[in-house]
């Protein structure tokens, strides 16, 4: 049995289910029952409860990308600031190979790269690395901060989301997992877009978020809104949306459920 | 206080200005939003509530009988401290007041005091034995820049707002009338606006991101009748004449503006 | 020397017989919560309760900087209570003093069990109180408002964590005392509870009270927590709005 409906907001120790249900991400067992342990919109997928979280930080993982900051070098590594309660590493070796060159000299304090995750210990240490296609240092641009798990709203279903903006603005953009966007265009273009990403995160939880994008993007571009002879699509892509919340970054709930039983 | 900025953050403020433009699309010379409300602690005698953008201060006035310093003795005290609260900012931390916390201060206390805003020769009760102690505590609950301006409009407007008990000297001694509550006599309300050198151009108001870029920063205390009363340079960078002399030409008509909000 | 005189100071509810503004023995002072009030804070929220006003605001989970303080295999929660000097009717000296680092300790100790601190290893969330004004109650007023921020933090938690008291006035025994019930009275009960459990996380009596007034009062309290972590509820609810 539930006591919930698909999206409402929950707080953490909210009974959402009972033993018919199986715990997801955002929930822990107790006694059998379903408990929120955020707060956040309740996601039900079949037989299993998720609550995807309206606030959270970023928990690096292992394949995620990321925009970090370099804020010290030491002996053969950069450390990187990466929006986490955990910092990253990103070792020497993975950029020069056998020869030993001057660290500074090829990213200093202050400068901005596009990183992969390659590994996070049961500690989380963060071993980033920057061999991949696409990764390496961001020139010009700006940045702008968003909460992590809203990240897949802004990409949106197939990236439809993020390439609306992209192809509205003629900017570059780059989102990574841990919550940082690299947006690079005209400077006026590249204001559009910070508003119109600020605007998502702010509305990420809401429906009809798709149109009002659009809207706001020929306001803030100075055009009609379009006509909405592609609703068709917007509204495959708004039962989605929360979905996509839970690939890529889903932690396992045995945590969850090995932490209920304690104490 | 300071965090490692990023290079591109760096870049895009300063190109911004450089074309006249900042961040949030205010021109030079604009403030943010600004929210003041006094009266908001009852327990206080005077008290105010101060907003500029996202910077927030709560503010109040605790007058107490005490002795006057030795070389004033028909004179009353006012004495400013300032609490940076560690929830203020993450880099803000727990402690005695640092650097600057006691500049914020002492500046703050020099507008006021040189400003004459409130009139200390009427607190003496009884010369060189007994007067009021105005004691004016400024506690910062959210850091966005410009603390300067937001700390000294919201000391003014909470010692506008301040009442003290009447007192009368029966026998050699003071008594206290609470039932016959006196305005805190007040002569000027002396204001200050902050600029901030980014790009070679001088900009008002500095929000958190210019002030993290910024090579100088300039505060001008100015009187309701146009004079100077209070300045500070702060920050590594040099100001040159010209640029001063401006500052002090627009800080006279900013700080008109900014009193026109005194309830 | 120094004398007051006063003819209309504060409503001392215990000079008649009944409670000040007419409130049964059993009913909270007004109550009211916001969530999200900080631009900087990962979480914050403010609370008024009575003549109370508390702001608390959450950094965290984040990294933390003092090496001996660091658990290998989870967060630590560390809370901060501080009262403004305007807070209370003698200007209180900013700083740290004895009652508010026992009340930072078992503030701490009241959060953190709700916490699903294992999830975060060698990190450190910081919980700051800050009383803006004070009218008995505060600790509770407090950690009230430290769980809301808490939730707005986006920190996971097993319940929220719900504070109030209860105690003695004028021989009955009473929910939710006011400063001056609170100084004049003859006990004082306050406790933090896990609603939905029922665990206890703070609790703390000074004065005098009988096994059976203890057992009244406890059950105040805790009823009256109950009401508390509605307001808690609507206040994160309101925040997203609809």
């Amino acid at each position: 049995m539930i006591f919930v409906e698909d999206k409402e907001i929950v707080i953490p120790g909210d009974i959402l289910a009972d033993e018919e249900y199986n715990s997801g991400r955002g929930t822990f067992k107790e006694n059998d029952n379903v408990c929120s342990s955020l707060v956040g919109l309740v996601a039900i997928r079949d037989k299993k409860i998720s609550v995807i979280p309206l606030q959270s930080k970023y928990i690096p993982k292992r394949g995620d990308v990321v925009i970090g900051e370099v804020t010290d070098i030491r002996f053969s590594m950069w450390n990187l600031d990466i929006n986490s309660p955990y910092s990253g590493f990103l070792p020497a070796s993975d950029v020069f190979g056998k020869e030993k060159r001057e660290l500074n000299r090829t990213f200093d304090i202050g400068d901005v790269l596009f990183l992969r995750v390659v590994d996070v210990d049961e500690v989380k240490k963060v071993k980033l690395g920057l061999k991949g296609r696409g990764l390496g240092k961001f020139r010009g641009g700006i940045l702008i901060n968003i909460t992590p798990t809203k990240v897949p709203r802004l990409i949106g279903k197939k990236g439809s989301m993020i390439n609306m903006i992209k192809d509205e603005t003629r900017c570059e953009v780059i989102v990574g997992q841990n919550g940082v966007v690299w947006v690079k265009g005209d400077p006026a273009m590249e204001r559009v877009a910070e508003k119109v990403i600020n605007m998502i995160e702010e509305q990420a939880h809401t429906s009809g978020l798709t149109d009002r994008v659009r809207d706001m993007l020929a306001k803030l571009l100075g055009r009609e809104p379009e006509s909405s002879e592609d609703s068709e699509e917007d509204s495959e892509d708004e039962s989605e949306d929360f979905e996509l919340e839970e690939s890529g970054s889903e932690e396992t709930n045995e945590d969850e459920g090995i932490n209920s039983n304690e104490g | 206080m300071v965090r490692i900025v990023p290079e591109i953050i760096k870049e895009s403020v300063t190109n911004l200005v450089k074309n006249g433009e900042r961040t949030d699309g205010r021109a030079f010379d604009e403030y943010r939003e600004i929210s003041l409300e006094t009266g908001i602690i009852e327990k206080a005698e005077g008290s105010a509530r101060v907003k500029i953008g996202n910077t927030q201060i709560v503010i109040g006035t605790k007058p107490q009988i005490g002795t006057p310093f030795n070389d004033t003795p028909n004179v009353g005290v006012l004495m400013t401290n300032t609490e940076l609260l560690p929830m203020a900012a993450p880099n803000f931390e727990s402690g005695p007041p640092d650097e600057n916390s006691v500049e914020l201060s002492r500046v703050t206390d020099r507008c006021i005091r040189e400003g004459k805003v409130v009139d200390l020769e009427k607190l003496c009760i009884v010369e060189g034995e007994k007067v009021w102690m105005v004691f004016l505590d400024l506690h910062v609950v959210d850091y966005d820049g410009n603390l300067m301006d937001a700390a000294v409009l919201g000391s003014v407007a909470a010692l506008k707002n301040t009442k003290l008990p009447s007192t009368k000297v029966e026998d050699g001694e003071v008594v206290l009338d609470y039932d016959n509550m006196i305005p805190l006599p007040i002569n000027d309300s002396a204001l200050m606006t902050t600029f901030a050198k980014i790009g070679g151009e001088l900009i008002i108001d500095p929000s958190l991101e210019e002030e993290e870029v910024m090579g100088a920063r300039l505060s001008v205390g100015i009187t309701e009748d146009g004079s100077i009363c209070a300045m500070q340079k702060g920050g590594g960078k040099p100001l040159n004449k010209e640029e001063i002399l401006k500052a002090v030409s627009v800080a006279k008509v900013k700080t008109a503006e900014l009193r026109t909000l005194i309830p | 020397m120094i004398i007051i005189i006063t003819n209309t100071n504060l409503s001392t509810g215990t000079e008649t017989s009944g409670r000040a503004n007419e409130r049964a023995f059993d009913a909270l002072r007004n109550i009211k919560i916001e969530a999200g009030v900080l631009e900087r804070a990962d979480g914050s929220a403010y609370l008024e309760m009575g003549g109370n006003k508390v702001l608390a605001a959450v950094y965290g989970p984040r990294e933390l900087f003092v090496r001996r303080l660091m658990q290998p295999n989870k967060a630590v929660l560390r809370c901060k209570y501080n009262m403004a000097p305007f807070s209370v009717d003698d200007r209180k000296r900013p700083g740290p003093d004895r009652r508010s680092v026992e009340i930072s300790k078992i503030a701490s100790e009241a959060l953190t069990p709700a916490v699903f601190v294992e999830k975060f290893p060698r990190s450190t969330i910081d919980v700051y109180i800050e009383v803006l004004e004070a009218e008995g109650g505060t600790r509770c007023a407090g950690i009230t408002a430290a769980s809301v921020a808490l939730a707005d933090a986006g920190i996971p938690m097993r319940d929220m964590v719900v504070a109030c008291a209860a105690g003695k006035s004028d021989g009955k025994v009473i929910l939710d005392l006011s400063e001056v019930e609170d100084k004049e009275g003859e006990a004082d009960l306050p406790i933090a509870m896990m609603p939905r459990t029922g665990d206890i996380t703070l609790l703390q009596m000074d004065g005098h009270l009988t096994e059976e007034e203890f057992g009244q009062a406890l059950d105040l309290a805790i009823n009256g927590c109950k009401i508390i972590n509605e307001e808690q509820k609507k206040a994160i609810k309101n925040r997203y709005g609809d």
